[in-house]
């Protein structure tokens, strides 16, 4: 009999718990400078406290590390383990470039990217008067915090119940970040109100996925489902299985942008300020992925062959429909979109090849599928941070169009753009390639020989529209009639921008380390 | 450490060229290159007879069994030869490349372009490693792309592009062959993608034979094979010719070079297994390229369409495998080289006279412009295989060694050499003789420059010289055949005629 009087308190491992309280504190202490502080300073004080506070959150995770174990804390709620680390330190590095360029000012005149006044009504009086008083939303960066705990969190939760409430608490400041765009307003709210709605279908199918594992197996920890697969107790239950298993897919391959779930990403991409798409495209995709292969590889590890061919079906999916569509794109923003589908079928590639660490394996799927986060991730700020500094009239200039000629008018920011698709299309010497390298190894060592070759194939069809950026940049010129500027951006940018190539190319010609410690750290606890 | 030298420097020398301008440019990359020239026929010198001495192999990417590995055999070493003297050549011949009003880029981009793929594909014949191979392998891809893009004529941008793609594909698949030879290489124990390594692993017939064919299909793209070429004539008719030349001449080596190294060292009995197809796609391939420079009226598209025949002698002499016809192949990949860039670049010189690569804008050339006929003439004699040049030689050779194995195919070859002198012969009845018209006289009426011709001599004299003195190279080229197909464990058919019973 359950007596509700005698609940235990919990247990609270505090130091290894340290980057989630520290992310806490800081999005807290962030709301509260909103309230008490004057508005002059804010923007100064909030950027800062929260590069600082994704900084210690750092700091804390490498000090960890010292004398790691892995271990399950707060109540087994957390899983406390290599891939673990790995994730939230990759998602705090995005997170770093993302308050870069949620801080920049330079490029816009000295106003950020985002609405002066986000509640006013889109050319209300209200508006005109806050863009009078040079008002700005400093609310971005508390938000931003928020946000990147419950990325954190969802990479480790280990626990059905806290994986759905980290879904919510990552996604909810997402949805607000992306109708904040302080141009072309109509556009970013329609974006922000599209994420809204068809994310919380996706959350829907999410829970409802939870709510059948646990009918399945009778628990809420991930290990209670895959002790009851591998029990085999449950034939009768097997639909429940099933049935849970492919709805709590739907959830994660919605945020990780994967087709037939992508519908979201153009119109977001597009609309969402670009800091916002930057941020989102690669951290939303990292703690997906996390979540995923934690999910699937852990709970469900049992029933792979059950969920192998899904994957490898919504990969080839991604890939043919994010290449295919991405030709006719001619918005760089879009075009991005489409690129991060293909993308995002590329990482389920390496997923879908279900190569876990231990003797005599080199790169695992969790490594190469870490490792491949990471290049894109290092390619996809920056791009972004360049996308803001290429300007005409009245905002961004993310036509391809208006960057024809740039390899001419601006060879630097060029060259760096074209290291940038270039990694993205996976040509050798750059990160990127590695990254696609480690997927197809993994891959291969799975048995998806197939899977490789159609990945190869589409990319090669990735290679196109990407080149079509490169070709628009270094052998055409500009249209009579455009104007399109190079704005030089803030320390903020230049570093994103300086930190991402040097990392495409270092992580492009000596890979071995980086690679070696992925792979060394991609066991999940059991 | 000499050869990390060798091939970094040209790549050292793209960095600086790219940051100067003019003249300035112009004459440091020419400088690198010359010093390349050195460096490279100094360790080719060096190389022959004690290359282990060379040799360098560091582990580079351990997860993934990369090791930073270069080596330079015997067959590597005649590459290495003919890029190192090809790239200055080519920066002769294209030195007022500026001057000219249809391109986008300086000289200096270039000359800086070249250099950079000059020491790619220089890492591409050196390599040890199959994943350092291919890096450089798809790396020399995007320098020769923003050569055909930048500096191109008419219909540049879509031939770049045509040209990448096909490049891409085919490099891909070979990463799905390397991948999978990964994979078999895990199975086996420590992962290593040493080329030599990857020779010693045991594979299942079906799984050797798959992932041959995907490595097989990279190569077939680069030395284009009927099929897979349609982007040589559309690159080589819309790049100038001096790109066309560093293309042709020294990267589809590549292809040939890596069917030797790569597919007949770790897949000998695939190689065995495919190899009546592939001969007579080889044939098929001549044939057709044969038949399409008879028909071309672009003289650049006329003389890519020659390399596509000669790529399929050189592809039929490799796979007939045996040490003669392979030798001959090995030479005729830097016979080829010489005889195509001479070729392409006096078509280049009357092109950029004329402004027109049509065959019919020309006629009685050589009533206004001797000595440019007379270096067109010898090129044309090079690539129809007059005995006394050095590719009659590679011919000959490889119909000697392949006709013990494969009578009927060899002769179908026959048919390819008298197809060249058909084509060879025309164009310069049409272009050269005949009665000297209007725009001829006024366009092409200055003979070739002290500077043009410096470009091409040294090659006419290769070309000579090798016909006359082949023994040297070929005692070389014939020691690395000999290892290669010992190494595959191939052995030669016994003579079918004994000298005895008379």
């Amino acid at each position: 009999m359950i007596n509700a009087l005698e609940i235990q308190a919990p247990t609270i491992e505090w130091v290894p718990l340290l980057p989630l309280i520290l992310l806490f504190a800081g999005a807290v202490i962030g709301v509260l400078i909103e309230a008490f502080v004057p508005r002059g300073v804010r923007h100064a004080l909030q950027s800062a406290l929260a590069l600082l506070t994704i900084l210690g959150a750092g700091a804390a995770v490498l000090v960890a590390l010292a004398d790691f174990e892995p271990a399950k804390l707060a109540m087994d709620a957390i899983a406390y383990d290599g891939p673990t680390l790995v994730f939230w330190l990759l998602l705090l590095l995005f997170g770093l470039g993302g308050v870069a360029l949620f801080a920049e000012r330079a490029v816009g005149d000295g106003q950020s990217a985002f609405a002066a006044s986000a509640a006013a009504v889109p050319g209300s009086p209200l508006e005109r008067e806050a863009v009078r008083l040079k008002r700005e939303q400093t609310e971005v960066f508390p938000l931003l915090l928020f946000s990147l705990l419950g990325m954190l969190l969802f990479a480790s939760a280990n626990d059905l119940i806290l994986l759905f409430v980290s879904l919510e608490v990552f996604s909810l400041p997402l949805y607000l970040l992306s109708a904040m765009a302080r141009r072309r307003r109509l556009l970013s709210q329609e974006a922000g109100l599209k994420y809204f709605l068809l994310g919380s279908l996706a959350s829907g199918f999410f829970l409802y996925g939870i709510a059948m594992l646990y009918g399945f197996s009778g628990g809420l920890k991930l290990t209670d489902v895959a002790v009851a697969i591998d029990s085999q107790a449950n034939e009768g239950t097997h639909v429940l299985l099933i049935l849970g298993l492919v709805l709590m897919a739907v959830g994660l391959l919605f945020k990780i942008g994967a087709v037939p779930f992508h519908a979201w990403t153009p119109d977001v991409y597009m609309g969402a300020p670009t800091p916002v798409t930057g941020f989102m495209a690669i951290a939303t995709k990292t703690a997906a992925v996390a979540a995923l292969l934690r999910v699937f590889y852990v709970a469900l590890g049992g029933a792979a062959w059950d969920w192998q061919p899904v994957f490898a079906t919504v990969a080839v999916l991604s890939m043919l429909v994010g290449a295919v569509i991405a030709i006719w794109q001619n918005d760089l923003k879009r075009l991005l979109a489409y690129s991060a589908i293909t993308h995002a079928g590329f990482i389920l590639v390496a997923v879908t090849g279900a190569v876990e660490a231990g003797e005599g394996v080199f790169v695992s799927s969790v490594g190469a599928v870490a490792f491949y986060l990471l290049t894109y991730g290092v390619a996809t700020l920056g791009a972004f941070g360049l996308l803001m500094s290429v300007r005409r009239a009245g905002g961004e200039a993310t036509l391809i169009s208006d960057w024809k000629g740039l390899g001419r008018s601006n060879p630097v920011v060029a060259g760096v753009m074209t290291l940038f698709f270039l990694s993205f299309a996976g040509i050798p010497l750059t990160a990127g390639f590695v990254g696609k390298l480690a997927v197809f190894v993994a891959a291969f060592q799975g048995g998806y020989g197939w899977l490789v070759v159609v990945a190869i194939i589409m990319s090669v069809v990735a290679a196109y529209f990407y080149l079509k950026v490169i070709v628009a940049m270094w052998f055409q010129s500009l249209d009579e009639g455009t104007e399109v500027v190079v704005v030089s951006p803030s320390p903020w940018v230049w570093t994103v921008v300086v930190v991402g190539a040097l990392a495409t190319v270092i992580l492009g010609l000596l890979p071995g380390g980086m690679l070696d410690v992925m792979n060394g750290f991609s066991e999940f606890i059991r | 450490m000499l050869l990390t030298i060798l091939a970094l420097l040209p790549i050292f020398g793209a960095v600086i060229v790219a940051s100067l301008r003019g003249d300035v440019a112009k004459l440091v990359g020419m400088g690198f290159a010359l010093t390349t020239l050195v460096v490279g026929v100094t360790t080719a010198i060096l190389s022959f007879g004690n290359a282990t001495a060379l040799a360098i192999s560091v582990p580079w990417i351990r997860p993934i069994g990369a090791y930073y590995a270069l080596d330079m055999m015997p067959m590597d070493a005649m590459l290495v030869i003919l890029t190192v003297i090809l790239v200055p050549v080519v920066f002769l011949a294209e030195w007022h490349i500026d001057r000219r009003d249809d391109i986008r880029g300086t000289a200096s981009g270039f000359f800086s372009l070249a250099l950079l793929m000059e020491g790619l594909a220089l890492i591409v014949f050196l390599a040890g490693d199959l994943l350092l191979f291919y890096l450089a392998f798809e790396a020399t891809l995007i320098p020769i792309y923003f050569m055909i893009g930048r500096f191109g004529g008419v219909g540049r941008e879509r031939a770049a592009m045509k040209f990448l793609l096909f490049s891409l594909a085919g490099g891909l698949v070979l990463l799905v062959g390397l991948a999978g030879l990964y994979a078999v290489s895990v199975q086996a124990g420590t992962p290593s993608l040493l080329i030599g390594d990857l020779g010693g692993l045991e594979m299942a017939p079906a799984t050797a034979n798959w992932l041959f064919v995907a490595v097989f299909f990279a190569f077939a793209v680069k030395a284009p094979l009927v099929g897979l070429h349609s982007w040589l004539p559309d690159t080589a008719a819309a790049a100038t010719p001096g790109t066309s030349t560093l293309l042709v001449g020294v990267l589809d080596k590549i292809g040939t070079f890596g069917i030797i190294k790569i597919c007949l060292v770790i897949f000998p009995e695939s190689m065995q297994w495919a190899a009546p197809v592939v001969l007579v796609w080889a044939i098929v391939s001549m044939l057709f390229g044969a038949l399409m420079a008879i028909n071309a009226t672009d003289m650049l598209r006329l003389v890519s369409y020659t390399s596509i025949s000669h790529f399929g002698f050189m592809v039929f002499g490799i796979f007939a495998l045996t040490t003669q016809s392979m030798t001959g192949s090995i030479f005729y990949m830097l016979n080829h080289g010489f005889s195509t860039a001479a070729l392409f670049l006096v078509v280049g010189f009357l092109v950029v006279r004329r402004g027109s690569a049509d065959i019919h804008a020309f006629g009685g050339v050589q009533k206004v412009a001797p000595v440019l006929a007379g270096y067109f003439l010898l090129a044309g004699l090079s690539a129809l295989a007059l005995p006394g040049m050095s590719s009659f030689v590679s011919e000959f050779l490889v119909m000697a060694g392949s006709w013990q194995r494969y009578p009927v195919q060899t002769a179908c070859l026959v048919i390819g050499m008298v197809l060249a002198a058909t084509y060879v012969l025309r164009m310069y009845k049409t272009t050269m003789t005949g009665p000297v018209t209007e725009p001829v006289q006024e366009q092409v009426s200055h003979d070739l420059s002290l500077r043009e011709k410096a470009a091409v001599f040294p090659l006419i004299v290769l070309l000579l010289a090798l016909g006359f003195f082949p023994k040297p190279a070929l005692q070389i080229i014939d020691e690395a055949s000999t290892g290669f197909l010992s190494v595959a464990g191939i052995t030669d058919p016994t003579p079918q005629l004994k000298e005895g019973g008379r």
